[in-house]
């Protein structure tokens, strides 16, 4: 954008007629929901909801969503700051594996998950002789979503902690400050907004996660069955009613709106 | 064998199982047994007992479940997983933790029993197959030979699938080679996009047909020559045997007979 907009006055030299594109782009990205929403039975939407097959679909996905995001932070925060610092190829080399999952279709890291865990994979017949089994269990779903949402995380944070720079780390360290002190009152508050951005994006992202679950965990109502899956299920007519199924899409879509609210100071290289 | 053994894999093996141990951790809590129940005839039954059915059975199976857990209150049967029949195999083939399976078809019951999880399945139901189209049918499609016309939207189960492979036998049967826009995982999904009116025709099971007020049937000449004999089995890695075991048997008892046939299904 920066190439076309006039930094002095903040508006630039944009051709008109590119409207055109602006318009039906957008419509094409809003009317589609609106159809959605326009489906809905709003008569019955309370009790399509709270069925109990879609509270156990919902309440699945808030659990999983919010464990995958912990897993996400824990594991997504310390390979953020590792990139941020690392030289530039190294720092190429890492970002270039983290943002595979973002690229690649979600059923692909859902056959390799299973292709690690499953029965007849590398790391399941060992866990099997512990007595775990992974595939098809809520913790399946946990890693598929950690799977496809740890790059959000990571790329908004990185992002974040390499724009405030190591100015201030620098002036901490000639105090006396130690490592630890300056990451955790310096570089992550400095990093705040970004940090908070991407734990959203990445919630999303997980509770918005459907292909890697569906193979990796499976489609067993109150075990797997998150609410994208109930939403599938209900299109091909088992399971919950398509009632239901469009109450579920309508409750995602007020979801990542909501999110997306949260996070609308988010651009990609934005200042904070 | 054992990748964890090679040295240059064994850290990210390590930290892989650690991570998954801790995951694991909040679904042992979970899966608690309720009870090792020694349970023998005569005796009360009580356990979970998780169901994998194909879709066809939805309906079936949710009142065959009511009325298995009204006759065992101690039985906590979870919400049934009901997909398309080769879907649920593979995820069993896989690890999937059920107990019983019923599937659409004897060939695919045949890859769980060729992989060792289970023995001797019992038949316990039979479908055909029956034409349907929307209300009216505004497709035109009139008989069989309107699923060969690429103008019409024609919806199928996958040949992979069950009431695919039946309606590919059928179609063969009758020399029509279909025009087909979208093959479908499940029969539900097809009778889903013919019921929405967004095709013009596909064909289903006639007890999926007679459930639905959505679709028209045209009877099919030849359909009762391909017939889907439905098998049932408790698999041996049942949390509960005697639970799963039990809950075949009531499939196919008396009472479970007469409530599939009263859905339109035949008997074995």
């Amino acid at each position: 954008m920066s190439a076309v907009t006039d930094a002095a006055s903040g508006r630039g030299f944009v051709p008109r007629s590119l409207l055109v594109p602006v318009v039906l782009g957008i419509a094409l990205l809003v009317v589609p929901l609106v159809a959605l929403v326009g489906r809905a039975d709003w008569s019955t939407i309370v009790d399509d909801v709270t069925a109990p097959a879609a509270l156990s679909a919902l309440g699945l996905s808030l659990q999983t969503g919010l464990a995958a995001t912990a897993l996400c932070v824990v594991l997504g925060v310390p390979i953020a700051l590792c990139i941020a610092r690392a030289g530039d190829r190294l720092a190429a080399l890492l970002r270039a594996i983290v943002t595979v999952p973002l690229v690649l279709p979600p059923m692909v890291g859902g056959v390799a998950l299973l292709f690690l865990f499953g029965r007849t994979g590398w790391l399941g017949p060992i866990l099997a002789d512990w007595g775990f089994r992974v595939p098809f269990t809520t913790p399946a779903v946990v890693l598929a979503q950690t799977f496809v949402a740890l790059p959000f995380l990571v790329l908004a944070v990185e992002g974040a902690v390499r724009s405030v720079g190591v100015g201030y780390e620098e002036t901490a360290a000639a105090l006396g400050a130690g490592r630890w002190r300056i990451l955790l009152r310096v570089t992550l508050p400095l990093a705040a907004p970004g940090l908070v951005a991407g734990v959203i994006l990445c919630f999303a992202r997980a509770i918005g996660e459907f292909g890697a679950t569906a193979l990796f965990a499976g489609n067993a109502p109150g075990v797997t069955q998150t609410m994208p899956l109930a939403i599938y299920t209900a299109f091909n007519g088992a399971g919950v009613s398509q009632d239901t199924a469009i109450a579920l899409s309508l409750l995602l879509l007020v979801t990542s709106v909501a999110v997306l609210l949260v996070v609308r100071a988010w651009r990609p290289g934005a200042p904070r | 064998m054992s990748a964890a053994a090679r040295p240059s894999r064994a850290p990210i093996a390590a930290a892989v199982a650690a991570l998954t141990l801790a995951l694991a951790g909040c679904a042992s809590a979970q899966d608690a047994p309720t009870a090792s129940s020694q349970a023998t005839e005569g005796t009360a039954l009580d356990g979970e007992l998780t169901i994998f059915a194909a879709a066809s059975l939805t309906t079936a199976f949710d009142e065959l479940a009511a009325e298995f857990e009204a006759q065992h209150p101690g039985v906590d049967v979870r919400p049934i997983a009901y997909d398309g029949s080769s879907t649920l195999a593979t995820q069993i083939v896989e690890g999937a933790p059920a107990d019983v399976f019923a599937s659409a078809d004897e060939a695919t019951m045949a890859r769980v029993v060729e992989a060792g999880l289970a023995t001797d399945p019992v038949a316990f139901a039979t479908n055909t197959l029956v034409l349907v189209v929307p209300i009216g049918d505004p497709g035109d499609v009139e008989g069989l030979d309107g699923l060969a016309d690429p103008d019409r939207t024609v919806v199928l189960c996958a040949p992979e699938v069950p009431c695919g492979a039946a309606s590919q036998a059928l179609l063969e049967d009758a020399g029509v080679v279909p025009s087909i826009d979208s093959a479908e995982q499940s029969v539900t999904a097809v009778l889903a996009k013919v019921a929405a009116g967004e095709a013009d025709a596909g064909l289903v099971y006639v007890t999926d047909a007679a459930a639905s007020a959505d679709v028209e049937s045209i009877e099919v000449a030849g359909a009762e020559q391909v017939v889907n004999t439905y098998p049932i089995v408790a698999l041996d890695d049942a949390a509960d045997p005697d639970v799963a075991a039990a809950f075949v048997a009531f499939v196919t008892s008396e009472e479970g007979r007469a409530v599939l046939a009263g859905l339109g299904f035949g008997a074995p």
